[in-house]
């Protein structure tokens, strides 16, 4: 029973993740854009859990946690970039 | 039994994280400005996340799979705040920036 669960959850939160890339496209802000992208990295990752899960594969929870810590990284590049103007420092 | 009760609670865990997914999209689309945006989904996706690796916890049971599920459940919820405080920063600053500018 909770296999039918899994799998409208993955699909409910893909269309999800277009609808959020509609603010990543058209946002007026360049904060906009990286809100935006944060919030479908976190959908990213919990559809990739899932699908782990749903195929009883459980080793490929450890690709949803370096998917996490990528996200984190560019989020907080891009943010430092919009703050400072430059990387290197 | 128990694997009923098992099966039941996770959906409905499932469920309720799928409800917060669905009114953090809702408010990045519809809300006026940055930082309105960023309260809407930055404590969504927190909140979603959480119930959705809860019902999977449940789901599993005690295993091992279930420990690297929760490792990324603390990841999430160490970084994902981090990143909107970080991001809260940097469009504060560049706008007030802007206003001195002008």
């Amino acid at each position: 029973m909770i296999e039918y669960v899994i799998i409208g959850c993955v699909i409910f939160l893909v269309l999800l993740s277009f609808v959020g890339l509609y603010r990543a496209y058209k946002g007026p802000t360049a904060a906009d854009r990286i809100v935006a992208i944060n919030v479908i990295s976190t959908k990213i990752t919990v559809v990739i859990v899932l699908i782990a899960l749903w195929i009883k594969q459980g080793s490929y929870v450890n690709v949803a946690l370096i998917y996490a810590m990528i996200g984190f990284i560019t989020t907080i590049g891009v943010a430092k970039y919009l703050l400072k103007g430059r990387l290197d420092t | 039994m128990i694997d009923i009760m098992k099966e039941i609670i996770a959906s409905l865990f499932i469920v309720c994280g799928m409800f917060f997914f669905f009114v953090g999209v809702v408010g990045l689309i519809r809300m006026p400005d940055v930082f309105c945006r960023m309260h809407a989904t930055t404590k969504c996706d927190t909140m979603g996340a959480g119930l959705i690796f809860t019902g999977l916890i449940v789901w599993q049971g005690a295993t091992f799979v279930s420990l690297n599920i929760l490792l990324v459940l603390v990841f999430i919820w160490l970084t994902n705040p981090t990143a909107a405080h970080y991001i809260a920063k940097a469009e504060y600053m560049t706008s007030i920036l802007l206003t001195m500018e002008e």
